[in-house]
């Protein structure tokens, strides 16, 4: 018999993460930990999981997810009872490019996209170090992959979770943990409302959490989500200098 | 300001969407009137507001709690049927009522007051709702059921979202042996051949409804469909865990794919697959009870001019000669689809004071946006009111305000219930306001 499976959630009001959390309830027992900053709103969703998923339990924690004592304090907690098998981190905002000319909002933007989940990541590294086991599932985005003027705050953030996974991911290549980067497009989010407001068409965030999960489970270092984007960002990726710079993208 | 259809698509006007999420109340405050918004699978313009407020329910899809030992269900509004038939089959319990798509939301299931296809077996959706939660602009909250304040209940049963926002309900559901039906197609000629196949299928049969050849007129060929809870297994499950796999209408063609041209040779091609496929099986009964749920957006078949849908109800007696009269004027006029039905309703009358289904016979089928088919309602309209039947507000996009009134003697008891703060282009159409 094999152990239930122990996932531990960062930024688990995100809706991306509530969706993976309910496919993973919903296909067998799990044990979930929910880490997040609004304790009532993480409460209803963990009411919501437990009633999805009877055999599975739920916990709830809350953190400031920009003091670095707190990050390590969540990855100590989480691992010290049991082995954590994945912990997906979740957490971030879509901001509006031009509130950057508040340098402090433009500060924030960084901290809580790029600095906060690589803290995360870096912690949860040492434990799964030590337990040579682990999954470190990193929710990037397309945006990371190459910096467009109207959001390369958002961007260059995503972009630093792209480098720090590649660095985990060699650090760890040939032992027991993995990492998993996850890549998804504009989704139907209450962080992408101005996308929808413009007319785009958004994937659910109930499809990418699909491929979330099922990249989750395959291991496979680079997920784009839905797919057709990898295909997309290979474009954009190539696109000589000159070329791109004319593009109002 | 963002474009919202309903599922007819017969506009994309610019609404205001508020997404509700954990505080309901507030977000209702201090707003100008609006409409909740679920999933959309109304028909016509009962969930639009065109330049004012939507409250999206999408993320109102929370479960509560559920009591495994009697089958009880407390969840949000805006969970969708399929994620409760999905979640609760396979521990033994099912929803007793579902409508002929599982993409609806329990809100919206309750607004519209929704059938199946076992109304004569276990009546409207309204019957199994124990209570409900709704929260009225003015910021106040009523719990309302079949015992506690029964009057709310029965105004916002049926209530077409006009007496407050549902922001949760408490659901009976019932046992259920599984996800497996015993169903058998029989093909019929003749409206004669119909109401005998519909009289002898009950109480047997839990689930009745059939396919009816819109083109044949009087004659009305058609297929009866029934189908009975069974604990025998049909095989592999299909895969349902993900909605990858299920075919989608990719993109909304330039001109509708059913027209005058397409309309009687699509009609012979499904009767004619499904008549071999007649007889008895054991199938799932997703693609029984959804069967439009096979292809997502097939909304998109109408074109861009969108379509209608006319679903009307004619009381037992005068309902055979009522109906052979619609037929009659459908063919004849040339418009139609291939997605026609009919089907009788039980003798349980509805709880609701809006609810639509009443004894009878009902008659459902889609139009392409034409002048032609606008012009056939009118004279469909005509037998229905002879016939002392009634239209579904959930399908409809064009009735008189005359014909809603007709329909719906109980409007004036109605009316007091209704949130002042509320407002859907379907209100304004129907009830001035």
């Amino acid at each position: 018999m094999t152990a239930r499976t122990k996932i531990v959630v960062i930024g688990a009001t995100s809706l991306i993460a509530e969706h993976c959390c309910r496919l993973w309830v919903q296909r067998g027992p799990v044990d979930l930990v929910l880490v997040a900053r609004d304790a009532p709103r993480t409460e209803r969703i963990a009411t919501d999981l437990r009633v999805r998923g009877p055999g599975s339990t739920v916990e709830v924690m809350t953190a400031d997810f920009t003091d670095a004592k707190d990050v390590a304090r969540v990855a100590d907690v989480t691992t010290a009872a049991s082995p954590v098998d994945v912990v997906l981190i979740a957490h971030g905002f879509l901001p509006e490019q031009k509130l950057n000319e508040d340098i402090e909002f433009c500060r924030d933007t960084l901290v809580i996209n790029a600095v906060s989940p690589a803290l995360f990541a870096e912690a949860f590294a040492g434990h799964f170090a030590k337990a040579n086991r682990g999954t470190i599932a990193i929710i990037g985005s397309v945006a990371g992959d190459r910096g467009r003027k109207v959001n390369y705050t958002y961007g260059a953030s995503k972009g630093l979770l792209s480098r720090y996974a590649e660095g985990l991911d060699h650090r760890f290549a040939g032992t027991g943990v993995s990492v998993v980067l996850l890549k998804p497009g504009p989704t139907d989010t209450p962080m992408a409302a101005g996308h929808k407001a413009k007319g785009r068409k958004l994937a659910s965030a109930e499809d990418v959490a699909h491929t979330i999960v099922r990249g989750i489970d395959a291991k496979k270092f680079v997920v784009y989500a839905p797919p057709f984007w990898q295909f997309i960002m290979l474009i954009v990726r190539h696109l000589p200098r000159f070329v791109f710079n004319r593009l109002n993208i | 300001m963002r474009p919202v259809s309903s599922w007819g698509r017969l506009s994309a006007l610019p609404h205001e969407v508020v997404e509700l999420a954990d505080r309901v109340a507030e977000a209702l405050a201090g707003q100008k009137p609006g409409i909740a918004y679920g999933a959309g699978r109304s028909y016509g313009d009962e969930c639009l507001n065109p330049g004012g407020v939507l409250w999206s329910t999408s993320l109102l899809d929370r479960l509560i709690a559920f009591d495994a030992a009697n089958g009880r269900l407390v969840c949000e509004a805006g969970v969708l049927l399929r994620d409760v038939q999905r979640l609760m089959i396979p521990r033994g319990w099912s929803l007793p009522v579902v409508p002929g798509t599982q993409m609806a939301t329990v809100g919206g299931a309750i607004a519209n007051d929704v059938h199946g296809k076992n109304h004569h077996d276990s009546g409207t959706f309204g019957d199994h709702v124990r209570s409900l939660q709704l929260v009225r602009t003015d910021g106040e909250t009523i719990t309302c059921g079949p015992e506690e304040r029964p009057d709310w209940y029965a105004a916002t049963t049926g209530g077409l979202g006009l007496t407050g926002v549902i922001a949760q309900a408490e659901l009976q559901l019932r046992p259920s042996p599984g996800p497996w039906l015993e169903a058998e197609i029989i093909a019929y000629a003749g409206l004669d051949d119909f109401f005998r196949l519909s009289e002898e299928s009950t109480p047997e049969w839990e689930h009745t409804v059939s396919w009816i050849d819109c083109t044949s007129g009087t004659d009305a060929r058609g297929l009866f469909m029934r189908a009975k809870p069974t604990d025998r297994s049909g095989g592999r499950l299909p895969r349902t865990g993900t909605d990858k796999g299920t075919r989608a209408m990719p993109f909304t063609p330039p001109f509708s794919l059913v027209n005058r041209l397409t309309l009687r040779a699509l009609n012979a091609l499904y009767y004619a697959v499904n008549k071999r496929r007649g007889g008895r099986h054991i199938v799932h009964y997703e693609p029984f009870l959804y069967p439009l749920d096979a292809i997502q957006q097939w909304n998109r078949l109408y074109g861009p001019r969108g379509f209608y849908q006319y679903q009307c109800v004619v009381p037992p007696g005068p309902g055979p000669q009522a109906v052979r009269e619609m037929l009659d004027a459908i063919q004849r006029s040339g418009e139609g689809s291939i997605l026609a039905v009919l089907k009788t309703f039980g003798d349980r009358p509805a709880r609701g004071l809006l609810s639509f289904v009443q004894p009878g016979v009902t008659l459902a089928l889609d139009f392409q946006n034409r002048p032609g088919a606008l012009r056939l309602f009118e004279r469909l309209d005509t037998i229905v009111r002879g016939a002392g039947g009634r239209l579904y507000p959930a399908k409809d996009a064009r009735m008189s305000r005359d014909m809603f009134e007709a329909g719906y003697p109980r409007l004036p008891e109605f009316l007091p219930y209704r949130d002042p703060g509320i407002s859907s282009a379907m209100s304004r159409r129907l009830m001035g306001s």
